[in-house]
């Protein structure tokens, strides 16, 4: 250990949206973390939501009114939105941090081409499912198709 | 604007001796065809300011030293032609995640105290062998492979630079630590996966990885630290369920000098030693 002074300069959560530029995966992982924020939020105001039972049918009524505005829908559906990506980004995460898909070590030659292009073909695939199931949710849950 | 033949080098420089926040000063400097991002620093220090302090040693990208922050990228400064990052400003600072000591000298202290925790070395079980040992060991070509990508790690700390979950979690081994354990893990002759495994196992080690991917991206030696993370993880998983195998080792006896030449086993050289 030394004894220079030294000044900390951890990026902290700074480094997830402005530190340098990401690749395709860490921009995934950003969508994840915060995507499972939403989720989470959600799951928390649903459960409190749903609670309102037990102080009557009136207000579980007047909660429900609120529930169909369209801000709400809208609402409703970007938590739909988050939950089709992290469910499909997840499956990914899953089967990589399994070892899948990542491939076996190779001899590094130049120009390097390693677990980040093995597991890219899995990645395209889960997005295209994600989107599909993303504009499928939209236009379910907006009436777009009415 | 510079000069066609010149470049503007924007230093983030701090000295906390001296300075409470850093500042960002700016140097041009004559660019040459080829020209690398340290041949840039030597210049400035050589005519323009001595004091400027960061790390360099080998000047061809194997020591390590003088990882830095590149444009937003961690790059080693040796290795980096100052055309490939920009036609006009080249912006360095010491690497993120880590105290800065001086300039673009970053403290690794914590780096190299988390890869020592980690047993990075061949740890054999049998003590008495230590003493005597009775052979040498025999690796087939596959058995090799499987951990020789992740030996050419250079200690640069680069990935640790790049690593988000580094960025956000002060006590996550990182992406170096981490891949060297899995380089000893994966050789068939090492016995201290027991060991590493109080640390693998912890909290804020393997399981905190969630593949962003940006320590393989910015890996200037090809090591692909995402990748042995990953397969670390699986080994921790047969572990804990009880399937991990250890892969065979054979032990050849060398030729004693008692027996016949013709029982003798022919050592050939292998293609690259020197014929005297």
């Amino acid at each position: 250990m030394n004894d220079h002074p030294a000044v900390e300069q951890r990026l902290g959560l700074v480094r997830w949206l402005t530190g340098h530029r990401h690749g395709i995966e860490g921009y995934l992982y950003i969508c994840h973390r915060i995507s499972g924020i939403v989720l989470l939020l959600f799951l928390s105001l649903h459960v409190l939501v749903t609670s309102s039972r037990l102080f009557g049918e009136e207000t579980w009524q007047t909660l429900m009114s609120l529930t169909h505005s369209p801000a709400l829908k809208f609402l409703e559906y970007l938590v739909f939105v988050a939950f089709a990506f992290h469910a499909t980004n997840g499956v990914r995460l899953i089967l990589i941090e399994l070892g899948f898909a990542v491939g076996k070590a190779e001899h590094p030659v130049y120009p390097y081409r390693g677990s980040l292009h093995k597991q890219r073909p899995l990645m395209i695939v889960l997005m295209v499912v994600a989107a599909v199931l993303i504009v499928l949710g939209g236009f379910d849950a907006l009436r777009l198709g009415r | 604007m510079p000069r066609t033949n010149e470049i503007i080098f924007s230093i983030r420089r701090l000295y906390p001796a001296v300075d409470a926040v850093p500042h960002t000063q700016r140097f041009p400097v004559e660019l040459h065809p080829g020209m690398t991002v340290l041949e840039g620093l030597l210049q400035i220090r050589e005519s323009q300011d001595a004091s400027l302090a960061w790390r360099f040693s080998c000047r061809m990208g194997v020591c390590g030293s003088c990882a830095m922050i590149v444009n937003g990228h961690p790059r080693l400064a040796c290795n980096t032609q100052i055309q490939d990052v920009s036609r006009e400003e080249v912006r360095l600072a010491p690497l993120a995640n880590y105290p800065v000591i001086k300039d673009l000298v970053a403290n690794l202290d914590t780096l190299f105290e988390q890869h020592a925790a980690l047993a990075p070395y061949i740890a054999r079980s049998d003590s008495a062998e230590l003493i005597a040992p009775g052979g040498e060991f025999r690796q087939t070509p596959a058995q090799l492979t499987r951990f020789l990508q992740f030996s050419g790690c250079i200690k640069c700390g680069a990935c640790m630079a790049a690593c988000p979950t580094v960025a956000s979690d002060t006590r996550f081994f990182g992406p170096m630590p981490l891949t060297a354990a899995h380089r000893y893990n994966a050789d068939n002759r090492d016995d201290g996966f027991a060991t590493r495994k109080r640390h693998m196992r912890q909290r804020h080690a393997a399981e905190h990885c969630h593949y962003a991917g940006e320590c393989s991206r910015v890996c200037p030696k090809g090591v692909d630290p995402a990748r042995a993370l990953q397969l670390l993880r699986r080994e921790l998983l047969l572990d804990w369920l009880g399937l991990r195998r250890r892969q065979a080792l054979a032990m050849v006896q060398p030729a004693s000098d008692d027996q016949p030449p013709s029982q003798r086993r022919v050592q050939t050289p292998p293609p690259f030693t020197v014929q005297r």
